[in-house]
C-alpha cells in the first residue's frame, strides 16, 4: 500500500570519480514502506548508488534526499534511521560478535542494547558463538553477522547490497524478518538475481555504466528484460 | 519506531577508545613494536657513538630521536585496522559526531606514545644515560613526555587520517611527519638537556610554552580539519 | 558545450612586460645605484634577490594555505587550482631562496650552509614540508579526495610556517647581524629603494608566473573536454595518475 510521503527521491543525481561518471543522472522517487531492487551488470553504479543513499558519499551534482533530508546538507539527520548492508561486514576480526554489535550500538545510541544484540544474535544462530573473535567466522556467518549490525537500531530503511550472498536457505530464512518487507519499512536491495529480486521488488532500477536504462514498477517487468541489462 | 538516539561526542569517543584499546590488547603490535624498536634503537645508538654513557644535548638528542621515530610505527598503524573490513564505513554510518572520532584516536595514540615514552625513557636511563636525574628533575621529565606526546598525538592522528587514504600510507606518513614535527622536537630537545646532564638542571619557561603553542595550534587545527578527511 | 572563456590567460602579456621591466630597473637599482654595503662588500649584494626570494615564497605558501580554506569551504576546483600553484611555484622560489642563502652564507662566512642563520635553517625545514606536497597528491587517485586532502595539508603546512619560524628563532644560540632578517628595517634610503624595487620585481614574477602555470593548465583542461565532448566514443578516459588539480569543465 503505497503512502503519500516518498521515503527516498534522487533528481538528477551524480556521483562523479574524476572524469568518470559513476551515476549518471538518476531520477527515482520511492514512497515509504516500498521495496526498490536495482539490477545492473558489475560496475553499473549499484552500490555507489547505495553509498550515496548511505550518506558514506555526496552527490557531485543533482539531488537525493531520504526521508524529507536532503542528504548533500541534512544527511547527518538520517544517520540514525538508516540500515546500511555493504560487502565488507564493518565489523572488527579481532573483536567478538557481541562487542562488534554492542560497540555499534554505542555509535547509534542503542537504548537496552544487551537485550536487543542477544535477540539479533538468537535470531541468526549465533549466540553460540557469540563470544569467539569474528576472524574465525565463516563468511556466512559473517554475512549474518552484519545483517545483524545493520539493523541493530531498528532504522526505517535498509540499503541492502546483495543481501543474500554467502547465505544458505536455512540462513535466508533467519534473516528474512530482519531484513525482509515489513511495514513501514524502506528499501533498497542491489541484486543480481532477476527473479528472487522481482519478487521482492514494487519499484525496478536497471542501471548500466551509471545510466538508469530501466525504471518501472516491478509490475511491468520482466525477467528478460533484467536479463538484457547483463548483456 | 527506532529506539535509538544519537549519542554525544563524549559518549561516542568513549566507545571508539574502549574499541581501541580492546583491539590492541587483544593483538598487542603496535606497543610491542614501538617498545622493541626503542631498546633496539638504543643499542645501536651505543655502537654508533662509541659511548657507553652520554648526558646532555646529546642524551637529549638520542632520546627524543628514538622516541618521534618510535611514534611514526604508531600513527602508521593507526586507522588500519579500520580499512581491514570497513570500520571506518561503520562509524561514519552512525549519527555520532566526527570529531569523536579524532579524539578517540588521538587519545589512543597518546597513551600509546606515554607508555612507551615512559618505558624507553627508563631504559635510557639504564643503558645509556650518564648522569643520575634527580626525583624532581624526573618528574620535568615525564611532564615533558607528555605535553610532546600529546603534540604528536594530535599531529600524528591527522598525518594517519591523510596516510590512510593514499596508495602509499607508510611513506606518506614518515615524510609529513617528521618536518612538522619539528618545532615540538626543538622545544622538547632544549627543554630536556638541562634535566639529562650533569647538576640540578632545571626546566625552563619558555620551551614549555613553545610546546603548549604547538599543541594548542595543532589541537585546533586538527579538531577544525579533521572533518574534511573523513567525509567523501 | 564548454565554454572557451580563457579564465587566466588575460593580461598575462601586461604582466609579463611589467616584470621585466621592474626587474631590470632594480637589477640597476642593485648594481650600480647603491652603495657597496662596508662590512661584507660587494657579496651583500646578494641580499637584494635572496630577501625578495625568501619573502615571495612565504607569501606564495600562505595563499597556498588561504585558497586551500577557500577549497575546502566552496569546493570550487579553481581554489585548489590556484592553491596548487601557488605551493607549485613557492617551492620552486624556496629552492632559489635556499640557493641565494648558501651562496651568501660562503661569501659571508666561507661556508656553503650555516646554523645560526634562523631564517636559512626555517626555509630548509619549511622546503622539507612543502616537498611532501605532490608526492603527497600523486599518492591520492580520486581527484576530488586529492583536492581535499591537498588543501588540508596546504593549510595545515601555512599554519606550520610561523611556528616552525618561531621554534627556530627561539633555538638559535647568537642572533648574528640580522643583515638578512632585518629586511629594510634599518635600511639607507639608496639601499632600500633598491630592496624595495627588487621585491616588487620578485612579486610581479611570482604572480605572472602562477599566471602562466594556471592558464596553461586551464587550456589543456579545456581542450581536453573539447576532444572529449567531440569525439563519439562513450569510453571513459583512461585512468591517469596525476598529481596535477582537475579543473571541472561544466
Amino acid at each position: 500500500m503505497a503512502n503519500t510521503e516518498p521515503a527516498v527521491v534522487c533528481s538528477g543525481l551524480v556521483r562523479r570519480y574524476g572524469e568518470r561518471r559513476a551515476l549518471d543522472g538518476i531520477d527515482l522517487t520511492l514512497g515509504e514502506g516500498q521495496t526498490l531492487v536495482v539490477f545492473g551488470p558489475n560496475g553499473a553504479g549499484k552500490t555507489t548508488l547505495l553509498r550515496v543513499l548511505a550518506t558514506l558519499l555526496r552527490p557531485s551534482d543533482g539531488s537525493a534526499s531520504l526521508l524529507g533530508s536532503d542528504l548533500r546538507k541534512e544527511g547527518w539527520k538520517v544517520r540514525s534511521k538508516i540500515g546500511f548492508l555493504g560487502h565488507q561486514s564493518l565489523c572488527y576480526g579481532d573483536l567478538t560478535a557481541r562487542e562488534n554489535l554492542s560497540y555499534h550500538a554505542k555509535l547509534h545510541g542503542v537504548e537496552a542494547p544487551a537485550a536487543r544484540i542477544e535477540a539479533l544474535l538468537d535470531q541468526t544462530k549465533l549466540s553460540d558463538r557469540g563470544d569467539e573473535r569474528v576472524f574465525g567466522y565463516s563468511r556466512g556467518m559473517l554475512q549474518r553477522l552484519a545483517i545483524c549490525r545493520a539493523v541493530l537500531h531498528e532504522p526505517e530503511v535498509l540499503l541492502l547490497d546483495e543481501p543474500r550472498s554467502n547465505l544458505d536457505p536455512a540462513a535466508i530464512e533467519q534473516v528474512e524478518p530482519l531484513i525482509g518487507a515489513a511495514a513501514g519499512r524502506t528499501r533498497v536491495i542491489a541484486s543480481h538475481d532477476p527473479a528472487g529480486g522481482l519478487a521482492e521488488a514494487d519499484l525496478v532500477l536497471g542501471l548500466r555504466s551509471g545510466a538508469a536504462i530501466l525504471l518501472e514498477q516491478a509490475a511491468e517487468v520482466t525477467t528478460d528484460q533484467i536479463g538484457e541489462l547483463y548483456r | 519506531m527506532s529506539a535509538a538516539r544519537p549519542p554525544s561526542t563524549l559518549s561516542a569517543a568513549r566507545a571508539v577508545l574502549y574499541k581501541e584499546l580492546t583491539l590492541e590488547r587483544r593483538a598487542p603490535q603496535t606497543l610491542t613494536a614501538m617498545a622493541l624498536f626503542c631498546a633496539s634503537a638504543f643499542v645501536i645508538f651505543h655502537f654508533a657513538l662509541g659511548r657507553d654513557a652520554i648526558e646532555g644535548a646529546l642524551a637529549s638528542g638520542v632520546l627524543w630521536v628514538t622516541l618521534t621515530l618510535a611514534a611514526l610505527l604508531g600513527i602508521g598503524r593507526s586507522f588500519v585496522a579500520d580499512r581491514e573490513e570497513g570500520g571506518l564505513d561503520g562509524f561514519l554510518l552512525a549519527p555520532a559526531p566526527r570529531s569523536a572520532l579524532l579524539i578517540a584516536k588521538a587519545t589512543t595514540l597518546f597513551i600509546f606514545l606515554l607508555i612507551v615514552g615512559l618505558l624507553a625513557a627508563l631504559l635510557f636511563s639504564v643503558l645509556l644515560l650518564g648522569p643520575t636525574p634527580s626525583a624532581s628533575q624526573w618528574a620535568s621529565i615525564a611532564l615533558l613526555i607528555v605535553l610532546a606526546d600529546l603534540g604528536i598525538a594530535l599531529v600524528g592522528t591527522l598525518i594517519a587520517g591523510i596516510a590512510i587514504q593514499t596508495r602509499a600510507r607508510d611513506l606518506i606518513t614518515s615524510i609529513l611527519a617528521l618536518p612538522l614535527l619539528i618545532p615540538l622536537l626543538i622545544a622538547v630537545t632544549k627543554a630536556s638537556e638541562p634535566l639529562l646532564s650533569v647538576g640540578a638542571g632545571t626546566l625552563t619557561g619558555r620551551w614549555l610554552a613553545l610546546l603548549g603553542l604547538y599543541d594548542l595550534i595543532f589541537g585546533l587545527l586538527a579538531y577544525a580539519l579533521f572533518d574534511y578527511l573523513v567525509e567523501d | 558545450m564548454p565554454t572557451t572563456k580563457n579564465l587566466y590567460g588575460r593580461r598575462l602579456t601586461g604582466y609579463a612586460i611589467a616584470t621585466a621591466i621592474v626587474l631590470t630597473a632594480s637589477i640597476a637599482l642593485a648594481f650600480f645605484y647603491a652603495p657597496i654595503e662596508v662590512d661584507q662588500g660587494f657579496s651583500q649584494k646578494i641580499f637584494y634577490i635572496h630577501v625578495p626570494l625568501a619573502i615571495v615564497t612565504l607569501g606564495g605558501f600562505i595563499f597556498g594555505g588561504i585558497f586551500g580554506i577557500q577549497y575546502l569551504r566552496s569546493g570550487d576546483t579553481r581554489h585548489d587550482l590556484r592553491s596548487y600553484t601557488a605551493i607549485h611555484q613557492g617551492l620552486i622560489f624556496c629552492i632559489g631562496a635556499l640557493i641565494t642563502g648558501s651562496i651568501w652564507a660562503k661569501a659571508a662566512w666561507g661556508q656553503w650552509w650555516v646554523w645560526d642563520e634562523p631564517t636559512l635553517v626555517s626555509f630548509l625545514i619549511v622546503f622539507l614540508l612543502y616537498c611532501t606536497y605532490q608526492p603527497l597528491r600523486f599518492s591520492i587517485e580520486d581527484p576530488e579526495r586529492q583536492a581535499r586532502y591537498a588543501a588540508v595539508f596546504a593549510v595545515v603546512a601555512g599554519v606550520f610556517v610561523p611556528v616552525n619560524f618561531i621554534a627556530v628563532r627561539l633555538a638559535s644560540p647568537l642572533i648574528h647581524p640580522r643583515v638578512l632578517g632585518s629586511s629594510g628595517g634599518s635600511l639607507p634610503n639608496d639601499m632600500r629603494i633598491a630592496f624595495y624595487s627588487a621585491l616588487l620585481g620578485i612579486t610581479l614574477l611570482f604572480i605572472t608566473i602562477c599566471k602562466y602555470e594556471m592558464a596553461s593548465k586551464h587550456s589543456r583542461a579545456q581542450m581536453a573536454a573539447l576532444r572529449r565532448s567531440l569525439s563519439e566514443e562513450s569510453d571513459e578516459p583512461a585512468a591517469i595518475r596525476t598529481a596535477a588539480p582537475r579543473i571541472a569543465i561544466k
